[in-house]
């Protein structure tokens, strides 16, 4: 637990701010955040350990020291609101409803994943939540993003669409494709940078000459800076936006500031040549989401050391089952193999062109 | 039977399901106000009103993207391309996005949305605005392409494209435009994809082609039936699925085969179909199938490099002499 062995911060500053209060967020609601980040954090944690020996293969991002961008930002959110991501997405699809078993299993690559164990870490989708994946090429995910907020207007509902993205995306041409027809249509897309300043190695100022919250500017769509970890703040922050979105706003631009603790993907160590010890060493003691939450709480009386206790161990159950869930999943069967390259057979003609018979087109 | 143009069968089809279905809309650039760069789309905006013929921004990545998340969400999009040499600035959206989404999400995201445009060479249009696309699309699995030659064709399988639940490049001809032809009268007039047309019966040889280049095969077949040569003329309309049965059947009864494409030799449709061929009808053939293909070059401006560039009914009668032995 070693981000959470930061030293109590002192109290007497949080007493009187009371930030609960200042963001209209029950006890209840905070402490319910509590045990989303805690189960997110051993979640990851468990991910990485399984990653470790072998269990889940392939690239593989941890959202360790994100916790409260993913909580902060989807859990204010409708069930029927659409929520889609690229590939840092474990923590977000837990957010959004996905249940544990199945996102864990996805990562073993097992039957029972999410995505049937074809997605994998990068393709997480779960239609029943409205979890839209999971997707892979930088930036790819926000044009698509901005459809489903073409749908939504053009059924007129009353939903939204929230895509995360991470800082690199913004250099993609892509992004600003999407963000002006967004705004042209005045679709109900919330478009979410998880800026934490690096694009796998690089650091956003080295190739961006101007700040990430002038980004939308050219679009004429509005920014908010978010410090996303303040999981309260983030919360409240999204919850007064999401209505306002729902109510016509059109759409919005979120440069949610976070940092990430591990490194850009398993082959990566926590700090390398483009970060150095001391920093990511600083932003566990300064800026560990769950740690800062858990202050707050603390000063509000609302938790103790031994409740903490409880629900982090609940974490790590809940994280654990997960993980023997997915260990027991079957793979998937070679009829699998198969199986949804197409949503439609058409009966005349092949479709499959590989001379297996197990794809039924030798002729 | 109506005697209608090419852009006026696609126009009927576009029509019609737009009204079978209020999922159905038309995306691209041009094809509201000005009423299609081709003018496919005439009149649409005045039926269906601006938001469902909707004018894009020039931003082809961007706007096949909102479509394929549109398609995710459950509308049934239909994206223009002013042509496909523009559509390589999207085809990350089609191949990554489109097609691979149904499978990497397990069956959970059918992905039921056409790109449909012109492709190949028009006249002096060079380089860069020359070439035919099909292959690009065609290699992937997940995703289907249609290639109609006549304005019937065009009509029918538009609507079968419309109402397919995978994601459909169906690929146009610029010169086809115009061309007329008569279409049934069927107000429900639907062609099912996978199945090949015999556009001229003979026995001699077979040609075997798709798209535009039905009518080059066509002229072949004429001129050539003053030899006293019959050719089969055998149209596959789609490239996948495709008709193989058809494609074997006429090899059997003629024993010799040319392939015609517009596009390039190199990995083309006619690789596929000469690998299949030889690998499943090898004892019907008396020689060896022979591809006939644009030049192997970049499209020239000039006229009469143009010319030498561009696969032509001469081409089609010195390769089925080749596979005669005449």
């Amino acid at each position: 637990m070693a981000e959470m062995k930061t030293k109590a911060r002192k109290k007497s500053a949080k007493k009187t701010n009371d930030p609960l209060s200042q963001h209209g967020i029950s006890g209840e609601l905070a402490l319910d955040l509590m045990r989303d980040m805690l189960l997110y954090r051993r979640f990851e944690e468990k991910a990485e350990e399984a990653y470790a020996i072998g269990k889940i293969g392939g690239f593989c991002h941890l959202h360790i020291g994100q916790e409260a961008a993913a909580a902060g930002s989807i859990k204010p959110l409708r069930q029927d609101d659409y929520v889609m991501s690229a590939y840092r997405e474990h923590t977000q699809a837990l957010a959004k409803g996905v249940h544990p078993n199945a996102v864990m299993a996805e990562l073993y690559g097992r039957k029972d994943g999410a995505s049937g164990g074809k997605g994998g870490s990068m393709h997480i989708f779960d239609a029943d939540c409205r979890f839209m994946g999971g997707h892979g090429i930088v930036g790819g995910q926000v044009p698509l993003a901005t459809g489903i907020g073409w749908k939504i207007k053009y059924r007129e509902e009353d939903t939204v669409s929230l895509v995360f993205m991470g800082d690199a995306a913004v250099n993609q041409g892509g992004f600003h494709e999407a963000l002006n027809m967004a705004a042209v249509w005045h679709l109900p897309c919330i478009f979410v940078v998880e800026n934490n300043e690096y694009g796998m190695g690089t650091a956003f100022s080295r190739v961006s000459r101007t700040a990430m919250a002038t980004k939308s500017t050219p679009h004429g769509i509005p920014a908010h800076s978010v410090d996303g970890q303040d999981a309260l703040a983030t919360y409240a922050f999204f919850r007064d936006l999401a209505d306002e979105v729902r109510q016509g706003a059109g759409p919005q631009f979120v440069d949610l500031q976070t940092y990430r603790f591990r490194g850009h993907s398993m082959s990566d160590p926590v700090s390398g040549t483009y970060r150095s010890v001391e920093e990511v060493e600083n932003a566990k003691v300064e800026r560990d989401p769950i740690a800062l939450l858990r202050d707050v709480l603390m000063s509000a009386d609302l938790l103790d050391q031994q409740r903490l206790e409880e629900m982090d161990a609940e974490a790590r159950q809940i994280s654990a089952e997960a993980a023997d869930f997915a260990d027991a999943s079957p793979l998937p069967g070679p009829e699998a193999l198969y199986r949804n390259v197409w949503a439609e057979i058409n009966p005349n003609g092949r479709l499959f062109f590989d001379r297996r018979p197990e794809s039924g087109e030798v002729g | 039977m109506a005697v209608m143009t090419y852009r006026e069968a696609l126009n009927a089809a576009l029509r019609e399901e737009m009204e079978r279905d209020p999922d159905v809309f038309l995306m691209g650039e041009e094809v509201a106000e000005y009423d299609g760069a081709y003018k496919v789309s005439k009149g649409l905006l005045e039926e269906f009103g601006d938001k469902r013929v909707v004018d894009s921004p020039i931003s082809e990545l961007g706007f096949t993207g909102l479509g394929v998340g549109a398609a995710m969400a459950g509308l049934r999009p239909v994206i223009e391309f002013m042509t496909f040499n523009f559509a390589f600035l999207a085809i990350d959206q089609v191949i990554n996005s489109a097609a691979k989404m149904y499978y990497m999400s397990e069956g959970q995201f059918p992905m039921p949305i056409v790109f449909r445009g012109p492709t190949g060479a028009a006249l002096q249009l060079s380089a860069q605005h020359s070439q035919a696309c099909e292959t690009y699309y065609s290699h992937a699995p997940g995703c289907k392409v249609v290639t109609p030659g006549t304005p019937a064709d065009a009509k029918g399988l538009l609507k079968a494209a419309i109402r397919d639940n995978d994601p459909v490049a169906f690929m146009e001809g610029e010169l086809l435009y115009n061309f007329k032809g008569e279409v049934p009268d069927d107000d429900d007039f639907v062609i099912p994809l996978g199945v090949a047309d015999l556009k001229h019966e003979g026995g001699d040889v077979s040609i075997v082609t798709h798209g535009k280049m039905i009518h080059v095969a066509l002229q072949a077949a004429q001129k050539l039936e003053k030899d006293g040569i019959h050719a089969d003329v055998l149209d596959l309309r789609t490239i996948r699925p495709l008709d193989m049965d058809a494609i074997l059947q006429s090899v059997k009864k003629t024993n010799r085969v040319v392939y015609l494409e517009e596009g390039w030799p190199y990995a083309g449709t006619g690789a596929q179909i000469v690998s299949m061929i030889q690998e499943e009808a090898f004892d019907d053939l008396d020689a060896p199938v022979i591809r006939v293909t644009q030049a192997d070059v970049p499209m020239p401006y000039a006229k009469n490099l143009e010319m030498l560039a561009k696969p032509s009914a001469n081409h089609v009668i010195e390769a089925v002499n080749k596979v005669l032995y005449r």
